[in-house]
């Protein structure tokens, strides 16, 4: 293992101010687009432009405030990245609400608003991220629990033939974005206690270390609740989406890819009898591969491809495309919606957006000095890039099509929260490595023989 | 830890590297092929409220988008729906374009990249993009005249006109009944523009199928101009040359003979080939079939455009067809225009715009130029050649005066025009035994100097099977294009 030992003298800089100024050109960027939208559709500027303005700049401001406070180490780009991405996404709701007589963006705003509270509340009270490895078994528990309630005969929803919804009183909620986070925690504090066994024990078959058979518990049991997500919720997005975690998780806690050939094939095993077995898998791939043959059931999908090359390179511009000739261009097509209106600059930029939030969760992963800290933040890397990669992927006809939200995009409130709640711990951690060591010490440092200390 | 990190990274970077690859394929390498699909209402409608160019025929408009007030801003409009329906084609927000509305839709909606320009011009001053203009090069006198002589037998005939210019290949007349009126289709009242393009397209008589270049029949005797200049060209043949001229043509390997349209011979036992024209002798010329043989025939028909898409301008050009490898007796029928031989009157026009061209011909075209909205050139059509010569010219000569005797002295004397000589063939067709025969008649004036070859065929017109002949319900109506073209 080659650690990534930071020179004695290099310190990292708190760089808040640099934070402070990429805020304001996210808030730029929210509520230009706010008021493109409004100049697009109506030729005016919205009439609650102020307020709004005022609204969005005291939540970014206030998160940073919050994270000057509480975690003046933190990486400066995360969180001016997630607000313009939060404030595009806004804009994209209200452009597609004044099409169709809607008002989701006044909700997706409360949202946000909750989201950031959650954000704020996560830097507040969590002052060591290693505290969380402590409720290992309690997440995920609270995860499986979470991933089940859906099933739950009169709490569940079924949403476009996906029941992965509750409904309490009028709001509906997708427990699955939740789990997600616990299931990160939870598969981190796992590994990390288990990986010397999982790593060391096993055979070597052509060049590549195999596991053990009795060591293949952990892997199997969460590759049986994924395949349960696929029958019971028909949620193909979101069993790909956590499998694809665990997997990952595994490799990096054991270093051994032998990991990644297992699931991978074990996926591939799941894929294919699902394939065969459900009709509604097979209708996805139906019209992956051809969408135009049936235009009646695939609608959604030829829709949203006319709107992204009706955008072409520079779009048509917000407010003047037609984003809500596609169904649900609010929330699992959004990227559509961006594509058709900002045009493939628009959409490179958005996808760059989301590449760096990733390549910062894994850089603070890089030079995180704890293993715990190091799986969090892989993993919360990870399933954002994955949970990307398959709606833009789905969206584009990369792959076949499967109901995820767009990070910060989309309209829905779990989404929303879970979010930010993953900023907020990759924040925590950040800080934590990149606040300068109380003291001197050794050089011999290697995340292996860190102490940690637990509480 | 870091040597996976650091692989999941590369990994998540593959996973970008390929979403940013495939969004830059979808909007900027295959955006073009998925704006043009018939279905993508975001480009119909964008092109529904930009003013859409004109159509002009001889500088009078045709086709135009005026202002209209409602939600699209402008109103497509057609001042004569039925006369130049199947040319102008109609501009509907349900179904589509068609004819030149959808085959120069690039150019009228302003789409097109010889108008980048002025669409970077109208982007810098903010305005909408404007369509650029389509010139046809249909004469309006020689339509008026083809459209009136189809009203004439009644409006219901079942017709169509195909006139070319044969030194250029410009079509100056396109004509085909029953027609319909775009402006139904083009209209923004949706329920009404659903209704009436039920009724149009469930009609029997069909209205909106273009008999002139989509539709293909039996050409009957006018396909003896091919089987004649295939004699001429296999060097065998002059006009002057004997050919059998019996009432019937015992025909091999079969007990039923092949009898003349009157019954009676062609004026003698044997008769020379410009009688047998003249006459429009079956015998002569299934014999002659026989005799050179389908390869020949075949052949000589490929030559005039039999088994092509040439039309340059118009989608939807049926090909005609001479049939493959038949034997002698259907070689025989062949040969006079029966059995599997289809032609569409743009053909039959092409044939004798080719023949008047002494033997060579030029590919038809209806277009005649394109302009920008600020009314500069953007392209004009030059006449081109058809890739190979279908006749010498000095058989092109002698069949000119074989045809020219038929108008003056043979079957076709209703097409005579004082003054000028007319060359001209009838044709009767038989299809179906329930179904009336096809009248045909083609022709071009002046016979030494031509300015205009004319296809005429009267599908159905409501007569009595009788009346039915080339000379009497087709010829005046190609005698009235002639006379429009070439008088004053």
């Amino acid at each position: 293992m080659t650690g990534y030992a930071p020179s004695r003298e290099f310190v990292h800089r708190r760089r808040r101010g640099a934070e402070l100024v990429l805020m304001l050109l996210a808030l730029a960027v929210g509520i230009g687009a706010y008021a493109a939208v409004g100049l697009g559709v109506k030729g005016r500027v919205p009439a609650d432009l102020v307020g709004y303005s005022g609204w969005l700049a005291a939540l970014a401001l206030g998160a940073h405030v919050v994270v000057r406070l509480t975690a003046p180490y933190a990486d400066p780009v995360l969180l001016p990245v997630v607000t313009a991405l939060n404030g595009l996404g806004l804009a994209v709701i209200y452009r597609i609400d004044l099409a169709s007589r809607t008002s989701l963006s006044a909700k997706q705003l409360m949202w946000t608003t909750l989201g950031v509270a959650l954000f704020a509340a996560v830097l507040l009270l969590l002052k060591d991220h290693r505290r969380l490895q402590a409720y290992t078994y309690t997440l995920g528990f609270a995860a499986v629990f979470l991933l089940l309630l859906p099933l739950v005969p009169g709490l569940g929803r079924e949403i476009n033939g996906a029941r992965i919804w509750i409904g309490v009183g009028g709001f509906s909620f997708q427990p699955g974005e939740v789990a997600k986070v616990a299931l990160v925690i939870a598969f981190a504090g796992y590994l990390v206690l288990h990986r010397d066994a999982l790593a060391l024990a096993g055979r070597r078959v052509v060049g590549i270390d195999f596991p053990r058979g009795r060591d293949l518990g952990p892997i199997l049991a969460m590759w049986l609740v994924s395949l349960a997500v696929l029958v019971f919720q028909r949620d193909l997005g979101s069993s790909l989406l956590f499998f694809g975690l665990f997997l990952v998780m595994l490799y990096v806690a054991t270093e051994r890819p032998g990991w990644l050939i297992v699931g991978g094939a074990l996926f591939g095993a799941g894929a294919l009898v699902a394939y065969s077995l459900f009709p509604h898998v097979q209708s996805r791939v139906e019209g992956w591969l051809d969408p135009f043959g049936d235009t009646e059931s695939f609608g959604q999908i030829v829709e949203g491809l006319y709107g992204m090359a009706y955008g072409g390179l520079v779009g048509r511009g917000l407010g003047q495309g037609e984003p809500w000739r596609i169904p649900f261009s609010y929330s699992d097509f959004i990227v559509a919606a961006v594509g058709e209106e900002l045009g493939l600059t628009g959409m490179i930029a958005l996808l760059l957006m989301f590449g760096l939030i990733v390549e910062r969760a894994l850089r603070t992963a890089l030079i995180c000095r704890d293993g715990f800290g190091k799986l969090v933040a892989t993993g919360l890397g990870v399933v954002f890039a994955l949970q990307v990669f398959v709606v833009v992927g789905g969206v584009t006809k990369l792959i076949p099509l499967t109901g995820l939200t767009t990070p910060f995009m989309s309209y829905g409130g779990s989404s929303m929260i879970a979010n930010w709640v993953v900023i907020g711990l990759l924040l925590r951690i950040s800080d934590q490595v990149r606040r300068p060591l109380p003291e001197a010490r050794p050089l011999t440092a290697d995340d292996a023989t860190t102490v940690v200390r637990m509480r | 830890m870091n040597k996976p990190i650091r692989t999941m990274a590369v990994g998540c970077m593959v996973l970008f590297l390929a979403l940013l690859l495939n969004a830059s394929y979808l909007q900027f390498v295959s955006a073009g092929d998925l704006n043009d699909r018939n279905d993508n209402r975001r480009v119909r409608d964008a092109e529904f409220s930009r003013k859409r160019g004109e159509i002009l025929v001889a500088g009078s408009k045709v086709a135009e988008s005026v202002p209209s007030g409602d939600v699209y801003k402008y109103q497509r409009r057609y001042p004569q729906p039925f006369k130049y329906a199947h040319a102008t084609g109609f501009f509907s927000y349900l179904y589509g374009a068609s004819a030149v509305e959808s085959n120069q839709n690039d150019v009228l909606s302003g789409s097109d990249s010889r108008l980048f320009v002025n669409r970077l011009v109208d982007t810098v001053s903010n305005t909408q993009p404007e369509g650029g203009s389509v010139s046809l090069t249909l004469d309006p006198r020689a339509q008026t005249a083809a459209f009136d002589g189809i009203q004439q037998l009644g409006s219901g005939t079942q017709a169509a006109v195909v006139a070319i210019e044969p030194a250029t290949g410009r079509i100056l007349a396109l004509v085909s009944n029953p027609t319909y009126n775009p402006n139904l289709l083009a209209s923004h009242e949706f329920e009404a523009v659903e209704s009436d393009w039920k009724r149009l397209t469930s009609a029997a008589d069909e209205p909106m199928f273009d008999r002139a270049i989509q539709g293909v029949y039996p050409p009957g005797s006018t396909f003896k101009l091919v089987t004649a200049a295939a004699a001429l060209e296999s060097g065998e043949y002059d006009p002057g040359t004997q050919v059998p001229g019996t009432a019937t043509l015992d025909l091999p390997q079969t007990t039923k003979d092949l009898p003349n349209f009157s019954g009676s011979d062609c004026g003698g036992d044997t008769v020379t080939l410009t009688q047998a024209l003249m006459v429009s002798c079956n015998v002569a010329f299934g014999a002659l079939g026989m005799e050179l043989g389908a390869g020949a025939l075949e052949n000589q028909a490929e030559k005039f455009g039999f088994g092509q898409r040439y039309l340059d301008g118009l989608g939807g050009q049926a090909v005609s067809v001479f049939p493959e490898d038949p034997d002698a007796p259907l070689t025989a029928y062949s040969a006079i225009g029966q059995y599997e031989v289809r032609a569409s009157p743009l053909q039959m026009a092409q044939v004798v715009a080719t023949i008047a061209n002494r033997g060579l011909g030029m590919v038809p075209y209806l277009v005649d130029e394109v302009r920008a909205p600020d009314l500069s050139v953007l392209d004009k059509t030059s006449p081109e050649e058809m890739p190979q010569r279908a006749m010498s010219a000095s058989a092109a000569g002698e069949l000119t005066q074989m045809m020219v005797e038929v108008v003056d002295r043979g079957t076709a004397k209703t097409a005579q025009i004082p003054g000028i000589k007319v060359a001209g063939k009838t044709g009767t067709a038989q299809s179906a035994a329930d179904r009336a025969p096809y009248a045909w008649f083609v022709s071009f004036a002046p016979a030494d100097n031509p300015e205009v070859a004319v296809a005429v065929i009267v599908e159905d017109a409501g007569v009595d099977r009788n009346a039915i002949s080339g000379s009497g319900l087709a010829a005046p109506i190609a005698k009235a294009v002639m006379e429009a073209v070439t008088g004053p």
